[in-house]
């Protein structure tokens, strides 16, 4: 208990302390982050290549990982000033000498928990946003990313203020003594089984949290579509990560009229990304650990595979796999795959589409593909999720303007961009008023008259 | 699982999509604006009757602030169900992108006694305009407002979609066993932890309304007489039991000296000389909270009222000097007519003595000098802020209103309660042509796909030149 209540309390004081409030320091402490991420680059790129196989060299885990940090920067450090700007609101007539505003304060203590297949982004980007808004971040990165995990420890401290933001390392018990700190605000990125954990632990506190959870993510691709185009759009965005991307079409629903086109679309597209052979393209990755691995292996038991099913347990690979004609029942169907397996389950009917949709958890993004804008018109109002792409996969996630998650089972709260700096800030509602003018006031006091009411 | 059978009702009565349309969502706010004036001569009687509220207050607290709430949303509510479009970079500068507000669905909001209409309706309005289905739970303790609320409001609004529940801390228990969309609770700390720990097990989101003990610094230089006025009026209405009322003050023993007569003055310029006589101001609202209260009196010194009568369930306006920080007085929020003065050496003091505390709901802070104002609110923080008057900042639905810490999460009226009670859905629209433009993102990768990819997604900073 000791550590962490050490690490929180030193911190607390650190902030209280003031110095993390002043835009300058702000921004400085930003800057210093985006030298971290240059300077440092080829560290960064060798951990998660270490964790996830992800590209060294190449633009993969680069465009994925530090190119989002590097704009989330950029763009915090552009728009603060005006973010932290005092909102001068509507005034009434009783109110209209006064000044009325909305004041963007800092929460206090945030701790952002991290997950492990974005390791270092989904650390980075709600860390920026933490700084922006004035507050001191403890900062816990994913034990099973762990190379990313060590690599953040040691570089944070040398690059930012480490009593502001100190950060742990550590699995299950450590951050179960870290969650009965008192802290803010708490972001946590992972699955909805530790989600409740940590609200559990927030309430003891009365400590706000966002919650960045999972689900399956339904793709419904309609008859009336480009099948090439869809496909190669499914297949970037399945199989990116090995899978492992929270927001990663995890089924397709569609006609079963259509089931074998996309089949091929997706088999030719799989050609087209990583060769012959999948497991010597250096732009596959694998899967992060032999617990995952045999997680996913275990979800084609019993299914037909269309396309893929070779598996190696030395280097947790498993091929890009294609599942057809999955029912609704099966274990495949029940929790959030997150790995290279893509189960088609044939529905009839747009309808059916949305009913088997909204059946099921709300999940963290929905996927229609369609030439008909009615329809798909039609596919969003009638459900519910965190968010959603149209004729495409992931994408709404790199648009820092749409807030980014989810709601139900897939969490609450969003963050990204402008939206990261509300997460972390208090708005706090002033009316200063001045002291002369009783006479408007007096309608106010009693005794009371019905004029006055 | 006694509410089981009502949940359920109400979650197909949301999947079924009735209550999404606006004009749906309209006619409902409006049938609330007919339940306030038709019930009117009811809502006086029972506050009358649940805590003496006086006529005034209920015109100005619990019937105007719903009507201007009620309005506001009336005004505005096509405004705010649209899909806010949002800027996009370069990359996606031919698609489409906007945030769609939609309902959470069924959910579920649970309301304090002391002002048993407004603290439900308020957070009502917003949870219509939104577009969701409703539980209403009113609090058992303004027991005549309850009864009117349980048999009153349903006959206003469509029953598939919105129901009352009434109960106490068994039944409240058993309700919050369900799983709703969203939990709006209004009350304790301790009880807030209650409902968010409940609401950890289905990942509900929340917002919890709660309070503290709200301090009122009063500076040397001041208008004495007007600010004595502002803090009577703050600290006595609904006798006390306001969850933003200035629960103690903070001055100078100068300053006190001098306001002890002023806030005299201006307790008997607004309740007479006898307040127990008078038509404005009210009582506590059951004999627990009543005994509770009184037990406080025993803090410090009383220098002004302390009378009590227990069968009116009466505490007079009441002002304690003396105060120590350990003193009962200052351990709970009062709720109730009771102001201890706490001597401060200055404002330093002042604001060090509040930064050691829990953040309270609000923070008021008199002075004829804007600077003092100012580094009152700098240096310190809360939900709300009120300089040079009590309350007021609640009545701008312009202005958020909220805790932090120890006081809330979350925040409401006006638009902020029609987003409290929408899920903001970031929605990405593409077009299936122009394919051409995703290859660069696309395996086998390359560092040239990597710069095409790089140079159209990028945020620059202003000065930086994209040719170079």
């Amino acid at each position: 208990m000791e550590r962490m209540q050490q690490v929180v309390g030193r911190a607390r004081a650190a902030f209280n302390s003031g110095r993390s409030r002043p835009l300058e320091f702000r921004i400085q402490q930003l800057k210093a982050l985006e030298r971290m991420v240059q300077e440092k680059e080829k560290e960064i790129l060798a951990a998660l290549h270490a964790d996830l196989h992800k590209v060294g060299g190449g633009p993969n885990a680069y465009s994925h990982e530090i190119l989002g940090v590097l704009a989330e920067l950029a763009l915090m450090k552009e728009k603060l000033p005006s973010w932290a700007a005092p909102q001068h609101v509507k005034k009434n007539l009783m109110t209209m000498r006064d000044e009325a505003y909305i004041g963007y304060e800092p929460l206090g203590v945030v701790l952002v928990i991290g997950a492990w297949n974005y390791p270092f982004v989904l650390v980075m980007q709600p860390l920026i946003g933490a700084i922006a808004a004035g507050n001191a971040v403890v900062v816990k990165p994913s034990e099973v990313s762990e190379n990313t995990a060590q690599l953040v420890a040691e570089l944070l401290p040398q690059y930012l203020d480490r009593e502001l933001y100190p950060v742990v390392t550590g699995g299950v018990p450590e951050t179960t003594e870290l969650l009965a700190q008192r802290f803010d605000h708490i972001l946590y990125t992972g699955n909805t089984a530790v989600g409740k954990i940590v609200m559990a632990a927030a309430a003891k506190h009365l400590t706000p949290v966002t919650l960045e959870l999972g689900g399956k993510s339904p793709c419904y691709i309609d008859k009336d579509c480009d099948l090439a185009v869809a496909c190669r759009r499914i297949t970037w965005g399945k199989y990116m990560n090995c899978g492992q991307t929270c927001i990663a079409p995890d089924y397709i629903l569609c006609d079963p009229s259509i089931q074998g086109k996309v089949v091929e679309n997706i088999k030719a597209t799989l050609q087209e990304f990583y060769g012959e052979d999948v497991k010597s393209s250096p732009d596959y990755e694998r899967i992060i650990n032999k617990r995952h691995f045999k997680r996913v292996l275990g979800l084609l038991e019993g299914q037909k595979i269309a396309h893929g099913g070779e598996a190696d347990e030395a280097s947790c690979f498993i091929a890009p796999t294609i599942l057809t004609d999955v029912s609704p029942e099966s274990k495949v169907m029940e929790e959030e795959i997150f790995g290279p397996v893509l189960p088609i389950v044939p529905v009839k009917s747009v309808e059916e589409a949305i009913e088997f949709i909204n059946h099921r958890e709300k999940p963290l993004a929905l996927y229609v593909f369609s030439n008909n804008k009615q329809l798909i018109k039609r596919v969003i109002s009638q459900t519910s999720s965190g968010g959603v792409t149209g004729n495409d996969v992931i994408m709404h996630f790199f648009l820092s303007t749409l807030p980014f998650g989810g709601v139900g089972h897939s969490g609450m709260g969003a963050y990204h961009g402008k939206h990261s700096f509300e997460t972390f800030s208090h708005r706090r509602a002033c009316l200063i008023k001045d002291l002369k003018m009783e006479s408007t006031n007096k309608m106010r006091y009693p005794p009371v008259s019905q004029k006055k009411v | 699982n006694p509410y089981a059978g009502l949940v359920t009702h109400l979650r197909a009565s949301w999947l079924s999509g009735k209550t999404r349309p606006m004009e749906y969502r309209m006619a409902q706010l409006e049938a609330l604006g007919r339940f306030l004036d038709e019930k009117k001569q009811e809502i006086l009687e029972a506050t009358a009757a649940d805590m003496g509220k006086p006529l005034f207050e209920v015109e100005l607290s619990e019937l105007l602030l719903c009507k201007n709430e009620l309005h506001e949303t009336l005004n505005n509510l096509s405004q705010w169900m649209k899909d806010k479009q949002v800027d996009k970079p370069l990359a996606t500068r031919l698609d489409s992108a906007f945030i769609r507000k939609e309902p959470y669905g069924v959910v579920l909001i649970i309301a304090p006694w002391n002002y048993p209409i407004y603290l439900f309706m308020g957070p009502l309005i917003g949870a219509i305009a939104a577009g969701n289905c409703v539980i209403i739970k009113p609090s058992e303790v303004s027991k005549n407002t309850e009864r009117l609320v349980a048999e009153a409001l349903p006959c206003y609004l469509d029953q598939d979609c919105f129901a009352v529940v009434t109960g106490g801390v068994q039944e409240t228990t058993r309700l919050l066993e369900n799983k709703f969309d969203y939990i709006f609770y209004t009350g304790s700390p301790s009880v807030g932890r209650i409902v968010m720990t409940a609401a950890a097990k289905h990942l509900t989101p929340v917002t919890l309304e709660l309070g503290g003990k709200n301090p009122c610094y009063v500076s040397d230089t001041c208008d004495v007489p007007n600010v004595a006025r502002r803090v009577v009026w703050g600290r006595f209405f609904n006798a006390g039991q306001t969850c933003i009322a200035p629960d103690y003050l903070l001055c100078t023993l100068e300053m006190q000296k001098k306001l002890l007569p002023a806030l005299h003055e201006a307790i008997t310029e607004f309740y007479g000389p006898n307040p127990q006589e008078s038509p404005d101001f009210g009582r506590i609202v059951g004999d627990k909270q009543f005994q509770r209260v009184k037990r406080l009196l025993c803090s410090g010194r009383v220098a002004i009222g302390g009378q009590t009568d227990e069968a009116e369930r009466y505490i007079a306006p009441t002002v304690l000097v003396e105060v120590q920080p350990s003193d009962p007085v200052m351990q709970e929020e009062i709720f109730g007519p009771i102001l201890p003065i706490v001597v401060v050496a200055n404002m330093d003091e002042a604001i060090d003595f509040i930064n050691s505390r829990e953040r309270p709901l609000a923070i008021y802070a008199f002075s004829s000098n804007d600077k003092v104002v100012n580094e009152v609110l700098e240096r310190t923080s809360s939900g709300g802020f009120c300089g040079n008057d009590t309350l007021m900042h609640v009545t701008l639905t312009s202005l958020p209103f909220g805790g932090i810490g120890n006081s809330g999460l979350g925040k409401y009226h006006g638009k902020f309660t029609f987003d409290t009670f929408s899920h903001r859905r970031g929605c990405l629209m593409r077009g299936m042509g122009r394919e051409t433009l995703n290859a660069p993102r696309y395996p086998p990768y390359s560092q040239k796909k990597f710069g095409i990819v790089q140079a159209t997604s990028k945020v620059t900073r202003k000065d930086d030149c994209i040719l170079l």
